[in-house]
């Protein structure tokens, strides 16, 4: 096998990704061999896998960086019979890459899934897919059925389609959702993994950690560790964007430079006034540390930034960073779940200054009101949602501090009407120029 | 064993009847909304808590004992 003799090389995860369409099963195993631990006899002691887990010091890869082994750990200390949720629900319009593995290599999640369940004694996997994702949906469709004509993997395997939106893929939001009620975030339930989904012990991980998992596996944890820093080991899965040549979803070394991501892309395609890292709950860093940074968050930690579900957008010196920030902030605010005053309204109310800002028919004081509302705002909603959105804001209002001041006296510059750089839904985009 | 007070904010409506009873330990925001002084509540003001979360019309108004025992 290839990926074993040098496990130094990359791609790992990507390995005979197509270029167009799913990855069938016959080929899968071609490449990686049959899923591992299928064996009864393999099975007994299910400590065996999360060991490797464990031993491996894998992180999940859905923003909060948990260790997969921990998660484990606890639904396994759990009473009753788990199940396995597996999160192809991504929210974020700046993150692709858990679509895409779930298109073109439906059976490495799967067989992620199924080696969770394994490993839990889980009789139940659930594909939780956003709507809005029909490749993603129709290859986890056929995967599915593939799997069953080989013979199956002595597990029920199912798909719930999770209805668009920001806070939908959040963990109680998908329990609530697989309960039969709506994808929304709950408060103070209890957790997934002592009481989820039908009051089971839940584990929910995220597509790529479970692909990892699937490789993990079959390879070993030093080999998974021959890549990647000591603390954020292994391959990750990144989205990149803005102003770059090929943008789209790659894989790379923990901790490799950007530039050489940025290499990879076939370059920047104009000067970069800042990136944005970990998304729309992440952090902006000023364009001149683009030659010095690397991608894991041990090493962005210096930065007070996370690579969050893998996302790094470039913005160019292009496009107007106000006018990006408040159409972003708009839609965001939208994106609360209408459940809790202190979210619904205050962040209307930030994104209304913000655009006032923009405009530049903001009145005195609205840079304090911004400030007033955001120390009140932040930590008051059931979910994580507020607080990301307000970070995500104040890295913006402080790194872009003077093109917000000249707004704020000027009015609108020649770049706020250029083309957008920050991605944002399909939809979303076409409400906002219509 | 100390008492906080939380406010569940699924369930507040900002209708502001604890701000109203308890305003030595709950404020409200610009938008109506309880802003709670989550700090230990003071013996003295237990039972005022108490008839606080009893006014919410939706029970939104939660006294917790802190788990750790002191």
């Amino acid at each position: 096998m290839s990926l074993q003799a040098d496990p130094a090389s990359l791609p790992r995860l990507l390995s005979g990704m197509p270029v167009d369409g799913a990855m069938g099963l016959e080929e899968h195993w071609a490449i990686h061999g049959e899923t591992p631990f299928a064996k009864r006899r393999e099975r007994r002691g299910t400590g065996a896998l999360i060991d490797l887990v464990e031993r491996a010091g894998l992180l999940g890869r859905g923003g909060g960086a948990f260790p997969a082994a921990t998660k484990m750990h606890a639904v396994a200390g759990a009473r009753g019979r788990p199940i396995v949720l597996a999160n192809v629900a991504e929210g974020e319009p700046a993150s692709d890459k858990d679509r895409v593995l779930m298109e073109g290599l439906p059976h490495l999640v799967l067989d992620g899934g199924v080696l969770a369940a394994r490993a839990l004694g889980a009789d139940e996997l659930i594909l939780c897919i956003d709507e809005s994702g029909e490749a993603a949906l129709e290859s986890a469709t056929r995967a599915i059925y593939e799997r069953e004509r080989a013979g199956g993997d002595a597990l029920k395997v199912s798909v719930q389609i999770v209805p668009a939106g920001y806070v939908s893929g959040q963990e109680s939001a998908l329990v609530n959702l697989c309960n039969g009620g709506q994808a929304l975030p709950a408060f103070a339930s209890p957790m997934p993994f002592e009481c989820g989904v039908r009051r089971r012990p839940t584990l929910i991980n995220n597509a790529e950690t479970l692909a990892h998992l699937a490789l993990i596996a079959r390879y070993g944890p030093e080999w998974f560790r021959a890549l990647g820093t000591q603390a954020h080991p292994g391959s990750t899965m990144l989205t990149l964007s803005g102003a770059i040549t090929h943008p789209g979803v790659y894989e790379i070394e923990q901790g490799a430079p950007l530039a050489s991501l940025i290499e990879a892309a076939g370059g920047m395609t104009g000067q970069i006034r800042a990136m944005l890292l970990g998304g729309y709950a992440g952090t902006w860093l000023e364009g001149g540390s683009i030659s010095t940074l690397e991608l894991s968050n041990d090493r962005l930690a210096a930065h007070e930034a996370s690579l969050g579900a893998g996302v790094v957008v470039l913005l160019s010196r292009e496009a107007c960073p106000v006018a990006e920030t408040a159409r972003v902030a708009s839609w965001l605010a939208a994106q609360s779940s209408g459940q809790c005053g202190p979210c619904v309204h205050g962040l209307q109310a930030i994104a209304g200054a913000i655009a006032q800002l923009a405009a530049g028919t903001a009145s005195a004081g609205t840079g304090q009101r911004i400030e007033r509302w955001t120390s009140m705002v932040t930590g008051r909603g059931a979910c994580a949602h507020p607080d990301g959105v307000l970070s995500f804001l104040t890295s913006a209002v402080n790194v872009f501090a003077e093109e917000f001041a000249d707004h704020a006296r000027h009015g609108p510059c020649d770049a706020c009407s250029r083309a957008k750089e920050l991605p944002l839904p399909a939809l979303a985009e076409m409400a906002t120029a219509a | 064993m100390s008492v906080r007070l939380k406010v569940n904010p699924i369930a507040c409506e900002a209708h502001g009847m604890c701000a109203e009873v308890l305003p030595e330990m709950i404020t409200l925001d610009d938008w109506g909304y309880p802003l709670i002084d989550e700090r230990p509540l003071p013996s003295e003001l237990t039972a005022m808590a108490k008839r606080a979360a009893e006014a919410c019309p939706t029970f939104a108004l939660l006294l917790v004992r802190d788990r750790e025992k002191s």
